[in-house]
């Protein structure tokens, strides 16, 4: 009997009930790969969110992966704060230099408002946009930064790293207007049509983080801000380890995680199925130097250790694909999961 | 009793007062050790080994990088309380700096220079800049090695123009690199013409003597 082919929404929400659809689903976060698409700077490409809708709309219809990114670039959030942000021709927008110059500042800031905030306005376009040109056939995912990562940007690392250690009163204050910011953030992606959000919570890794600190602080944050977000929500560690928190990370509410290649991905499968789906975990950053015969092994790789019995999305470990990546290895990769990722997988049993 | 202690149970006792970050206990261990022992030497008995040990343990998953950022931290406020800034013992050669290319992120790099101060080094700390800032800083100095420190993969690759650019001005400056982009893919350093890749803070150490005796070579 011949299996009709699912949508990608039919196929990622079989994954996610921890069934086998028709075949492994995948995304390629290219976020940035659309302005090459369209033949402008990666700065005007992010000016207008047709561009943005246009270029992931293309990029779709090349690599056939299973959903649409509605974000654009991790420091909008900043830039909404009334952070810098700094352009380069070969990358994100990222960052500048941290605009809560020192910890008392902190009494000062005021949350911004949605509404009123531009550039903020774009991604909600962004993603409405995307959801009316798909038709609904192809789920599309907002994207926020942990209220508890957020400051990693609004203060500068080491400064962020002296208040969690030094001053607990005002990372306490941070924390709660942060988490305010990040609920209206997202209740407004998905009011717009987002399917899902993704929850980007780098400093909550143990890399970064003693599963201690992570306990009462980074957990207790995801735990209170999913359960106000009125939709599904996916936990990343932006390429940081998962491993050893992940029966904390189940309690937070959490539907999905993302897994680092510093993690075992087949035992991060076997510990989480049933209750999370994995994401992972395909190296973007050495990525730029696969040819394509390396981006079908690590392909087959990834899913011959996670792909038996669904719960199991196939992406890179960071959750954007560098700029520097070609579109030779992502159409191999997408060939790949066409060919090894069609259930049922017998030819893993055979993998060595 | 304290002094029937071995070497290795007080390094343990050190390593676990850093990666608690109790403050008391460290300075009670720092301060309980022989009093005919130079500043020099305690940092080269205690401190060195201690912050090589908690950098391979993040290297080997088994520590956090917030650990080896607090670790570094309060062992350079240390080591300032027994070894003056500009002390004549704190090495200075070859001569050393560390740089973030063009990234707005400095952690790395804070890591990085508080261990080496806190390893009695002394070094110059650029803090962020471009590639042709880092030349003429270099130039300059009469660098011998300089670390360099990235977040993103753009500014990793960037390395290339600087180490070209360095050859170019006939500078035999050693280049160090750490950070991300070089974590995740072990042959990028290589690529863009490194001498060395740091992958934890304590590696910093080892690398640098090993530049230092091929400089008195």
């Amino acid at each position: 009997m011949t299996i009709q082919a699912m949508t990608s929404a039919e196929r990622l929400s079989t994954a996610m009930s921890f069934q086998e659809p028709d075949r492994v689903p995948f995304l390629l976060p290219t976020v940035m790969h659309g302005a090459r698409e369209l033949g402008v700077s990666v700065q005007e490409y992010f000016s207008n969110p047709e561009y943005v809708a246009e270029g992931q709309i293309r990029l779709w219809k090349k690599f056939q992966h299973d959903a649409l990114i509605g974000f654009m670039y991790g420091a909008v959030e900043v830039e909404a704060w009334g952070g810098e942000v700094i352009y380069r021709g070969d990358g994100p927008p990222n960052s500048g230099n941290p605009f809560i110059k020192q910890p008392v500042d902190i009494h000062h800031l005021q949350v911004p408002s949605i509404k009123d905030t531009p550039c903020l306005q774009k991604v909600l376009k962004l993603i409405s946009l995307l959801n009316e040109r798909s038709e609904g056939k192809v789920p599309v995912m907002g994207s926020v930064i942990s209220p508890f990562s957020l400051p990693v940007m609004q203060l500068g690392f080491d400064h962020y790293l002296d208040l969690i250690y030094d001053h607990r009163d005002l990372f306490e204050k941070l924390i709660s207007l942060n988490e305010d910011f990040c609920v209206e953030w997202a209740n407004a992606q998905l009011e717009a049509g987002a399917g899902a959000i993704g929850y980007a919570d780098p400093v909550s890794s143990p890399t970064i983080i003693p599963r201690e600190l992570y306990e009462e602080t980074g957990f207790l944050i995801a735990t209170r801000v999913i359960a106000r977000i009125k939709g599904a929500v996916a936990t990343s560690f932006a390429s940081g380890r998962c491993q050893e928190i992940l029966d904390d990370v189940q309690k937070t509410g959490t539907v999905g995680i993302s897994v680092s290649i510093h993690d075992d991905l087949a035992e991060v499968k076997k510990k989480c199925y049933g209750k999370l789906t994995v994401m992972g975990n395909l190296n973007a950053i050495e990525m730029r130097r696969w040819t394509p015969e390396t981006a079908e092994m690590k392909v087959k790789e990834a899913i011959a250790k996670a792909g038996i019995g669904g719960g199991f999305v196939l992406t890179d470990n960071h959750g954007e694909i560098p700029w520097q990546v070609h579109d030779e290895v992502l159409l191999a990769i997408a060939a790949a999961v066409e060919e090894w990722g069609q259930y049922p997988l017998k030819w893993v049993n055979n993998y060595d | 009793m304290s002094e029937y202690k071995t070497d290795n149970m007080r390094l343990n006792e050190f390593e676990n007062a850093l990666l608690a970050m109790d403050k008391m206990a460290i300075k009670h261990l720092l301060m309980n050790n022989n009093d005919a022992v130079s500043p020099m030497q305690q940092i080269e008995k205690m401190i060195v080994p201690v912050l090589e040990r908690i950098g391979n343990g993040w290297e080997a998953g088994k520590v956090s990088l917030s650990q080896v950022y607090m670790s570094g931290r309060l062992c350079e406020e240390a080591v300032d309380a027994i070894l003056p800034r500009e002390a004549p013992s704190r090495v200075s050669t070859p001569p050393m700096a560390i740089a973030v290319l063009e990234d707005y992120h400095l952690l790395g790099m804070r890591i990085v220079y508080s261990v080496l101060r806190a390893s009695g080094f002394n070094l110059q700390n650029y803090g962020r800049c471009d590639i042709d800032e880092m030349v003429s800083f270099i130039k300059r100095d009469g660098i011998k090695v300089m670390m360099v420190s990235v977040l993103m993969l753009p500014s990793a690759i960037q390395v290339s123009e600087l180490t070209h650019k360095l050859k170019a001005a006939g500078c035999k400056t050693r280049v160090i690199v750490g950070g991300a982009p070089f974590r995740f893919d072990d042959m990028l350093w290589q690529e863009v013409g490194a001498d060395a890749m740091g992958y934890s803070a304590a590696d910093a150490v080892g690398l640098i003597h090993r530049f230092a005796k091929e400089n008195q070579a």
